[in-house]
């Protein structure tokens, strides 16, 4: 009946009035592309939606015990860890953009793009190395004992496996999201507004809190509202560093007490935090569309800081490169160096194999689904495709248990239900078909990652202007013929950028491939986890370090547009 | 008013951006209550002054005074905030994240919280915007935007009113009826001001003086008029207004241009000179009369206000265009007579160019 109505109202706002006439077999086709975001959207929003609907299932006995035990610390610990890593982000990410974008000090230009780095480092593979620098038989205590004469118990040393040390440890990785957009949201004001306000009897510093910072502050609240998102997916990070949060909670319910149910309720309630998040993100990118001056503007030639000033700034630029990106980087090199030939054999090459086969084919996946949707809108959607794409976009925010459990209980459901049936009607059992396979790997991903490519996609797409399509059909190019001879090639860029970033995040991806994985079937990042958690961090850093490689490169892509697009707001996508 | 009085004055003001210098040796005066145009094509420097007026850039060589002060030299420029001076940009500049009435309030802070609402909302008043007072800025077309700057730049009384090209982001109509609110607004606080634009209509219809620009130098300063009809260089003339223009040499104190013979001015023989002739400088009479260029209507085109004739010289066969105004205007296809008036033609020796 939706598909009906969504049909008709589709025919109707058609934006090409000249196919109302058509012939019956040209309907139909008009009709699938604009049917697919639909479908699309659907089956995208899937597992959010099974693990939502979990909320209206009365709360079973394990549910009872979660809430007595544990559940008040994990939305204790989670709350606290949003809001530590949001501050610490802030300060971070805000100061080295605000330093970046209006300030002129030695070594600016390098920062510039340098300060993005740890974007390339995972949470878990930070969380991993810091824990190796900071434990008792790490390098920084035994040097600490040797200089001092101390021994065990002589003196008092942070605790890195604690709440503190996790949101620390995050924030490091995390910041570059407020860097980039705050950075964005400095140098895309107009330098107008700022001069007009010194005219109108407001010195520089009164300027800089009337103006500069409310224009910016929509922009580094989307960022900070990323980098929660970001937190609040992590599951490497606070299981390895022993702080209970949901996602850790969702991982031990579903596979130590075995009980689904309870699983998917603790992921509707992290669904919630992430919701908040998320609703904060979007509310702040409105606000940042006015913000933003898009036209010519003159760039302000900045503060040229010498001496003293020039120092601090350094510094204060150094330090988080130094502490989110060289330091972890250093210490993953210097275990691989260490355990390399161990680690390196025929099984490392498969659990390799493994990362990059699935990366590679759901890219090649999402690039296709992205593709499809933003082309169907373009070809004429109403407001109902461009909902859908919208739909299908809020994938990127749901941390990768949440998407494990919501796709494993439909998909065991199914697998159930038809193995049952062929029992009892043909008398044999067909097993899991879904369930512990690719497929659903895969498809788990693609919920997850699908709105990094069509940010990509989407960003190419609109600079190629419309005209060209309507030339392109005055020169009899259908449909199809429009998205292969026209889109395709001028969208290349565009498609290998979004297709590098899904790459990057599949290969990254914990928590939904540990769940979702078939029997004994490991991939990089898992192996890293569980050598992690046996205490093997030597051992695991080859691991972490071939993910930190590879996530360098859209690092180095996305560091060179920072360059280029001084004025643009970077879309969510870009960043991941 | 005293318009004797000196409310902005330049003296001797060089500026240069790392080693590309934009402004030399400026000396300019805005008497007070007045309105001075500088007028130029892009990038002759003049945007430039007008941000070393506002105090947007540190002065480098000579000094600034506003009503008599020294607000700018070489050792000191003092910064924006304390100048007193109103800018206007083309880009309207609004803050985004402020209402219409934030907007406009934002200079008044020295007033108390009371008046500082009833004043802001007076300079709306006075742009017709009192309406859109709780608006933000995206809400609004560019011509209200516009306005909204204008009553955000008049609202603090400044002595000193800086306007860059305020009116070229709009189209003619808007900017027709915003060029006499502004006027009408900055005649009725008395602010002294000096704008920039490129627009030499503009800076005929609205300015007392203007000051045309050209590679950072005020080549030629006075009344409209003045550098309209006596251009004191071959730029000034072609920048205020359409020329024909000739080359030829000076044979006995004339010069032999295709329509006709020109007083050569003060130019000597033998010397190489361009003649610019402005399109009113031409007379067209009956063919029959005597004397004059004979030329044929070849194409005439109504323009509304004007008429584009197309001229064909007869001796010569040349061709050119020429906007003239009035009714009897010969047809296509007439024969003419052309006749010059020579004050409208200006001669300048050719390396002037």
């Amino acid at each position: 009946m939706l598909v009906r109505i969504w049909f008709s109202d589709n025919i109707l706002t058609h934006q090409d009035k000249s196919l109302s006439v058509v012939f019956a077999t040209r309907r139909w086709r008009v009709n699938l592309w604009q049917v697919l975001p639909f479908l699309i959207a659907v089956l995208v929003s899937v597992p959010a939606l099974v693990v939502l609907v979990h909320l209206a299932y009365p709360m079973g006995e394990v549910w009872q015990h979660l809430a007595d035990t544990v559940l008040s610390r994990y939305v204790i610990n989670t709350v606290w860890l949003a809001l530590g890593v949001g501050v610490i982000g802030l300060f971070i990410g805000g100061g080295t953009a605000w330093l970046c974008a209006n300030c002129r000090f030695p070594g600016r230009s390098l920062f510039e793009w340098a300060l993005l780095l740890p974007l390339a480092v995972p949470t878990y593979a930070i969380a991993y190395s810091y824990a190796g620098l900071l434990e008792y038989a790490g390098p920084v205590q035994s040097s600490l004992r040797e200089v001092f004469g101390w021994s065990r118990g002589d003196y008092w040393f942070p605790e890195i496996h604690s709440l503190p040390g996790a949101i620390l440890v995050m924030a490091f990785v995390l910041y570059p999201y407020v860097y980039l957009l705050g950075r964005a949201g400095f140098l895309g004001q107009s330098g107008s507004a700022s001069e007009i306000s010194r005219t109108l009897g407001r010195g520089p510093w009164r300027t800089f809190f009337a103006i500069s910072l409310p224009l910016a502050r929509p922009a580094m609240i989307a960022g900070i509202a990323l980098m929660i998102m970001e937190a609040l997916s992590d599951f490497g990070a606070v299981q390895y560093l022993g702080v209970d949060t949901f996602t850790t909670g969702i991982y031990r319910t579903w596979f130590a007490l075995g009980a689904p149910q309870a699983a998917a309720q603790l992921s509707a309630i992290l669904l919630l935090f992430v919701f908040a998040a998320m609703l904060m993100e979007q509310w702040s990118r409105g606000r940042a569309r006015y913000y933003q001056v898009t036209g010519r503007d003159r760039l302000s030639r900045g503060i040229q800081l010498r001496g003293m000033s020039a120092v601090l700034a350094v510094i204060a630029c150094f330090v988080p490169l130094a502490l989110g990106f060289l330091v972890p980087s250093a210490q993953l090199v210097l275990w691989t160096v260490e355990s390399w030939s161990e680690v390196i054999d025929k099984r490392f090459i498969e659990y390799a194999w493994h990362s990059v086969s699935l990366a590679a084919l759901t890219s090649a996946l999402a690039l296709f689904l992205a593709l499809a949707l933003r082309y169907s809108l373009r070809i004429g959607g109403g407001w109902g495709s461009r909902l859908c794409i919208r739909f299908a976009g809020l994938g990127y925010a749901v941390p990768g248990s949440v998407i494990a459990v919501g796709v494993l209980l439909p998909f065991g459901f199914v697998d159930r239900t038809v193995d049952e049936f062929a029992r009892e009607w043909f008398g044999v059992s067909t097993g899991l078909i879904f369930t512990g396979g690719i497929a659903v790997m895969v498809f788990g991903y693609l919920v997850r990652f699908l709105a990094v490519a069509l940010g990509a996609v989407e960003s190419a797409m609109d600079k190629i202007s419309p005209q060209l399509d309507d030339a392109a059909r005055t020169l009899g190019c259908g449909p199809g013929q429009r998205l292969w001879r026209l889109h395709v090639p001028l969208l290349f860029n565009g498609l290998v950028t979004g297709g590098l970033l899904v790459f990057v995040d599949v290969m990254k991806e914990l928590p939904a491939t540990l769940i979702l994985r078939p029997f004994n079937f490991d991939t990089l990042a898992v192996r890293a986890f569980e050598l992690a958690s046996d205490e093997l961090l030597a051992e695991s850093a080859c691991a972490s370090l071939a993910i930190v490689v590879v996530g360098l490169i859209p690092v180095i892509v996305l560091s060179h547009a920072v360059g280029h697009f001084n004025h643009a707001m970077p879309r969510v996508g870009d960043a991941a | 008013m005293n318009t004797c009085l000196p409310g902005l004055e330049f003296a001797g003001v060089s500026h240069a951006y790392a080693t590309e210098t934009v402004v030399q040796e400026l000396n300019l005066v805005v008497p007070v209550g007045s309105l001075t145009c500088l007028l130029g094509p892009s990038g002759c420097g003049k945007t430039t002054v007008l941000r070393l007026a506002a105090g947007l850039e540190t002065l480098q060589i000579g000094w600034i005074k506003i009503n008599g002060t020294r607000v700018a030299d070489d050792t000191d420029t003092s910064p924006p905030e304390v100048r007193d001076v109103g800018l206007m940009f083309q880009e309207y500049a609004l803050f985004p994240h402020l209402t219409v009435l934030g907007n406009v309030s934002f200079g008044l802070d020295a007033l108390p919280a009371e008046t500082r609402e009833t004043t802001a909302k007076a300079a709306l008043a006075q742009v017709g915007m009192v309406g859109a007072a709780n608006a933000y800025p995206h809400m609004l077309s560019g011509g209200e935007q516009q306005r909204v700057a204008l009553a955000r730049v008049v609202a603090p009384r400044p002595k000193i009113m800086l306007l860059d090209e305020p009116f070229s982001g709009l189209d003619t109509e808007l900017r027709a009826s915003l060029r006499e609110d502004t006027l009408r607004l900055i005649k009725e606080t008395g602010a002294t001001t000096l704008m920039v634009t490129h627009d030499p209509m503009e800076a005929m219809l609205m300015a007392d003086h203007v000051a045309l620009m050209h590679n950072g130098r005020v080549i030629q300063a006075g009344s409209p008029m003045d550098l309209y009809r006596q251009p004191e260089s071959s730029f000034c003339a072609r920048f205020l207004g359409e020329v024909i223009d000739y080359v030829g040499f000076v044979r006995s104190g004339e010069v032999v241009t295709p329509l006709g013979s020109v007083p050569a001015g003060g130019a000597e023989d033998g010397e190489e000179v361009q003649i610019l002739i402005r399109p009113e400088a031409l007379h067209l009479d009956q063919e029959t009369e005597v004397g004059g260029v004979k030329a044929k209507v070849s194409d005439q085109r109504d323009l509304g206000p004007h008429t584009k004739l197309a001229l064909q010289l007869e001796e010569s066969g040349e061709q050119f265009h020429v906007n003239l105004s009035g009714r009897d205007l010969p047809s296509a296809g007439s024969k003419v007579a052309v006749h010059l008036d020579f004050s409208m033609v200006f001669v300048f020796p050719v390396r002037d160019r």
